[in-house]
């Protein structure tokens, strides 16, 4: 692997991110964006579950048996993840409450699994953490970005703290309920999509195909 | 790039890693020790954490208890405002208090699992879902300045779509005015059954009227929004959107455990004292 450990942090957070680019994640990303301080809690997990499954995954890379493979990775994440369930319902009860299942979800979540597939079997374990820390900042940023807007927009305040004075407190802000709901999560990650892609169009995908302009055919 | 390990260490450990990769022992051996060590690890994480964990939820379901029964004054902590709450524990069959069972320490869920403690019920006596009855329940009393009942407070449980709801039910001192409901356990889905949590719902059920004039539970969760023209307007509830089966449950549920077979007797019981 050529790159630096500079890279392997900055690509996946703009031009390869798991979000935007690879659309993975998308689940957690709608369900625990209504508020920042899910989603900074939601990122924060995240961040340790990437980074420790990549590490260990990466050290052991040189015995893990091809054909258990899959399994393998799936009982360290999933051992990962439950571990940092039990943290947070110890020390963050409140916010474990509110995040209810979505850390013990992150099991699921395709970007763990994908970077032990793609980099963690492959690379030395230092590499192996900075591609994990990269990926779960790409993750994270997306969801910050987006608990921003849904909660300033949906709910006047950022992490519970009233910014903007809601019409039913007397101010002059009427709330949109639509960001509170799960599909704005997907038209804001939509526009996000679009605004990088037009920034970096080298990540415009090529069309599958070619729209032709029909032949005139004969009538017989 | 997954050559067998350059190290030779010496012993049996140093032998099995030595083997190639896909050889069926050595595949066997890396299954067993992944998931020997994954189950330390996370049976350490879950015992070590258990205490932390135990408190928080005790904590928790103070702080609701507390919040249902609106009896914080300001500045003061949950653990004290609880000091004003009486906690009793009574035999559902007839509302008698018993000192059977120490009622700070009895766990409902607990004793929903105990054959000695409760007993399975029939389908159809059932409506809320919960498959066994415990005998006794904890109870709050919150007494005002001349001693009678200004606010008590039930838990009350039943399923959901997803998940059994856990929570308290306030009712005012006459017994029959709803006070104020709150769920404390669920995993309903967010942002649609999970909204039983929503402050605003919540707020809906305060000043209805559980019972109808015979003493029968009438509590009633309708579709759409109740109007101060509805008939009955003052047992029914707005029910949720994209939530119909967990609105049905709460329905279900609050009126199971305010009829014959939950609080019934102890409601009468009750009543009956106040005159």
């Amino acid at each position: 692997m050529a790159e630096t450990t500079k890279d392997l942090i900055n690509k996946p957070i703009a031009d390869n991110n798991p979000i935007i680019l690879q659309v993975l994640g998308i689940c957690s990303a709608l369900a625990v964006t209504t508020k920042m301080s899910t989603a900074l809690t939601m990122s924060l997990a995240l961040i340790a579950v990437l980074c420790a499954s990549n590490v260990i995954i990466s050290l052991i890379r040189n015995h893990i048996p091809s054909s258990v493979r899959i399994i393998i990775q799936i009982t360290i994440i999933a051992s990962l993840v439950i571990v940092v369930d039990q943290l947070l319902k110890a020390f963050a009860y409140g916010l474990s409450r509110e995040l209810s299942v979505f850390v013990g979800l992150i099991i699921t979540n395709c970007i763990v699994l994908g970077r032990a597939e793609a980099f963690a079997l492959k690379n030395p374990p230092l590499p192996a953490f900075w591609d994990g820390l990269g990926n779960a900042l790409g993750y994270s940023a997306i969801l910050m970005a987006v608990g921003f807007i849904r909660e300033l927009l949906g709910s006047g305040s950022l992490f519970g703290v009233q910014i903007l004075t809601l019409a039913k407190d007397g101010g002059w802000y009427v709330p949109n309920g639509m960001l509170l709901l799960p599909p704005s999560a997907f038209f804001i990650i939509g526009l996000i999509i679009w605004g990088v892609r037009t920034w970096k169009p080298a990540q415009v995908e090529k069309p599958d195909f070619k729209i032709q302009t029909a032949q005139q055919s004969e009538v017989s | 790039m997954s050559a067998p390990d350059q190290k030779s260490a010496g012993g049996p450990l140093g032998a099995i890693l030595a083997l190639p990769n896909d050889n069926p022992k050595k595949t066997i051996f890396m299954a067993l020790a992944v998931c020997l060590s994954c189950s330390i690890v996370v049976a350490s994480a879950a015992v070590g954490l258990r205490p932390l964990q135990v408190a928080n939820q005790e904590a928790d379901r103070i702080r609701n208890i507390v919040e249902v029964a609106g009896v914080q004054r300001p500045g003061q902590t949950f653990q004290e405002a609880f000091q004003a709450i009486e906690p009793v524990l009574i035999r559902l069959t007839d509302g008698q208090a018993t000192d059977a069972h120490d009622v700070n320490t009895f766990s409902i869920e607990r004793a929903s699992k105990d054959p000695q403690l409760s007993r399975a019920l029939i389908r159809a006596e059932d409506p809320a879902n919960i498959k066994r009855l415990p005998s006794y329940m904890p109870v709050y009393k919150v007494r005002g300045g001349d001693g009678d009942i200004e606010t008590l407070i039930l838990p009350v449980h039943g399923a959901g779509l997803w998940s059994t709801l856990y929570g308290f039910l306030a009712l005012e001192g006459d017994m029959r005015t709803i006070q104020g409901l709150k769920f404390y356990q669920h995993a309903e889905t967010p942002g649609l059954g999970g909204e039983v949590d929503n402050p605003n719902w919540r707020a809906l059920w305060n000043g209805k009227v559980a019972f109808d004039d015979a003493g029968r539970p009438v509590i009633e969760v309708i579709k759409g929004t109740v109007e101060a023209t509805t008939p009955n307007a003052e047992h029914r509830i707005d029910g949720l959107a994209g939530a119909t089966l967990t609105a049905r449950g709460v329905e279900n549920l609050i009126n199971f455990w305010l009829g014959d077979s939950g609080y019934g007797p102890l409601l009468a019981r009750l009543r009956a004292e106040r005159g």
